[in-house]
């Protein structure tokens, strides 16, 4: 189901959330709303779900205006932040909750609890209390509760924010292969642009209250609109008021090459892995860092204190 | 880890060898010195609290139940089946059954309307809640009197369509619903806090209407909280007595709750018949006890939450 949003506002006392804004979700699409804490995207995803009301404009889920709706009503799955387990429920029962409310039969929630959790890989937990489950076992089991009653949109509010960085990166791709699935069309939050880029489809950057630029992570990347989604997301070198550099395309030249390109001094070389990232400061004193590759690093020899030539490709300059 | 730097930071000490005893060894005896320290402090706390219950709770307490059977149980049982305090005894029972639940529904009311509301005043409700804590219960029995008596505002209007309430047991349920009126909304108002809302939010994403929401998510999560504050009402409103005594009229064998029943036998010289009333009362409010107690503990085994 296709998702809409025209024109909504919000404010919180003198605190304003979100600032006239508009974004468009295509139906079965997986889109990230990606910006920095007090951004507005959690406020935003809320007011999708309705567990918060705009004070002006509208939402459309599908063909319906379901602006002035309350949540009950408006057929979405949505994973809290904290997951939001009910704790004196077993895991079925939390699962088949929703069913539950709408007085299904017995024996269909059983079915369909069983059902959801093979999904979400929780086979055999379905006795257990939430307490007694790790952070990923209760994500994934309030995913299965917010899919159980089959929503036409999903929404996630900081997934994997407050898992360790390994069961993290599992799930991410987990989620990814799951809506591929299940194609429901998702929604999710994070201030991370790593997850975003990685697991999905469209990326809305949000700043202070306003969209600043949607697409693919590609075309965010490659063709930012202005500074902050330029920094925000992939690293960045800045070079001026408003002049941004990749650190991939800083390039660094072997010494037979030297007089081609711009002094530079290595202050540091840290090493990432096959990533080595390289610290230096140009001739006219601006500190930059280059990204290279561990095979460049070792063919140039590249060490502390050693001055060298670089090239710098013509920057990309944004309208203050 | 710390064992064998203390060892080694003391002249003479040598790296810890397996095998070797740690007795007679200055660091683990400077430890056990310290283990007794503590031991004797705790010790001390103990019995200071210990013995603080002991005077002022249970040796009254321990009294009263000596005094009632010193003599057998034989005149236990004539003083508490004689018909005056039988009826006082129903007659307690009976005003709990009324005050209690209309408190726990009043008290989990008022507990979502702080926590859960959004309105002006809301702090000022708060301060309401707690007058009953505050004013000496004589004054609200007084109050009442003012009210709902025969000169009262309302009184001539309850008298003329039949209704009394001051020197009957509406009067008493009022008296008795007031003086306990804090405990179940005191008691569950922080658990609400705590809970916080997001499972009732998850609850309402997932198509449950309020009521739904309320008996299978939020009543379960502050279940404790509502038993304790029940509790706490069962066993105020059972050993009420300064309000309960002006509003009733403490008319005998009519308006008598066991409280004013004890007070009644003690001013006639009727020692053993106040002792045992007593111990009944006691044995009440224990009983309630023990039975939160029991069904506290079997139910979170269960859950394991």
């Amino acid at each position: 189901m296709a998702i809409e949003v025209h024109n909504v506002s919000k404010r919180f006392g003198e605190f304003v959330a979100l600032d006239d804004v508009c974004i468009r979700v295509n139906d079965g699409a997986l889109t990230a709303l990606l910006g920095p804490s007090g951004s507005g995207k959690s406020t935003l995803l809320r007011i999708i779900a309705g567990l918060e009301t705009p004070d002006s404009g509208e939402v459309q889920i599908g063909e319906e205006l379901v602006t002035d709706a309350p949540a009950r009503t408006r057929d979405v799955g949505f994973v809290f932040q904290h997951y939001a387990p009910f704790k004196h429920m077993t895991v079925h029962d939390n699962v088949g909750f929703g069913l539950t409310v709408r007085r299904r039969p017995r024996a269909e929630i059983r079915a369909r609890v069983a059902e959801l959790l093979g999904l979400v890989r929780l086979e055999g937990l379905a006795d257990r209390y939430p307490s007694q489950l790790s952070g990923g076992q209760l994500q994934r089991m309030a995913l299965a509760r917010a899919l159980a009653v089959q929503p036409r949109v999903l929404l996630l509010d900081e997934p994997f924010g407050a898992l360790d960085a390994q069961v993290r990166a599992e799930l991410r791709e987990w989620l990814r292969r799951l809506h591929e699935e299940i194609h429901v069309t998702t929604i999710f939050v994070t201030h991370d642009q790593e997850e975003a880029m990685e697991v999905a489809e469209q990326i809305v950057v949000m700043n202070r209250g306003r969209i600043e630029q949607a697409g693919t992570p590609r075309e965010l990347y490659e063709s930012p609109r202005n500074e902050f989604v330029m920094s925000f997301i992939g690293p960045v070198n800045r070079l001026g008021e408003a002049s941004f550099l990749r650190p991939h395309d800083i390039q660094i030249l072997p010494s037979a090459e030297g007089g081609q390109g711009t002094e530079a001094l290595i202050e540091r070389v840290v090493h990432l892995g096959f990533e080595v990232r390289v610290e230096l400061k140009l001739g006219d004193g601006r500190d930059v860092w280059a990204q290279v590759t561990r095979e460049t690093a070792a063919e140039l020899e590249l060490h502390e204190g050693q001055i060298l030539a670089v090239r710098l490709p013509a920057p990309r300059v944004f309208a203050a | 880890m710390s064992e064998s730097a203390s060892l080694g930071a003391h002249p003479g000490g040598r790296a810890l060898r397996p095998g070797s005893g740690p007795a007679g060894r200055p660091a683990p005896r400077t430890r056990a010195r310290a283990d007794r320290a503590t031991r004797t402090r705790k010790l001390g706390v103990r019995t200071v609290a210990l013995g603080y219950l002991a005077l002022l709770l249970v040796a009254p307490v321990a009294m009263i139940f000596y005094r009632t059977f010193e003599h057998g149980l034989a005149p236990v049982w004539d003083a508490v089946s004689a018909p005056n305090a039988v009826h006082a005894f129903w007659l307690s029972i009976e005003i709990v059954a009324i005050a209690v639940p209309l408190n726990t529904a009043f008290g989990v009311g008022m507990a979502l309307l702080l926590e859960r509301g959004r309105f002006r005043g809301k702090a000022l409700l708060g301060m309401l809640i707690d007058l009953p804590f505050a004013i000496s219960p004589v004054v609200v029995g007084l109050a009442l009197v003012l009210v709902y008596g025969k000169t009262g505002w309302f009184g001539n209007w309850l008298a003329g369509h039949g209704i009394q309430i001051i020197f009957s047991v509406p009067g008493m349920v009022i008296a008795t619903a007031v003086v306990s009126l804090p405990f179940v909304a005191r008691e569950t108002a922080p658990v609400l806090r705590e809970l916080g809302t997001d499972a009732e939010q998850a609850a309402a994403t997932l198509g449950a209407g309020p009521w739904q929401t309320f008996w299978r998510v939020t009543l379960p999560a502050i279940r404790w909280g509502v038993v304790y504050g029940v509790v706490l009402t069962t066993a105020r409103a059972l050993g009420e007595f300064g309000a309960v005594s002006i509003v009733s009229g403490r008319i005998e064998g009519q308006t008598q709750t066991l409280p004013l029943y004890v007070q009644d036998r003690f001013e006639n010289f009727d020692i053993t018949g106040a002792y045992a009333s007593a111990v009944v009362l006691a044995l009440l409010a224990l009983g309630t006890l023990v039975a939160m107690n029991l069904l506290t503990r079997r139910t979170r085994s269960r859950t394991a939450v």
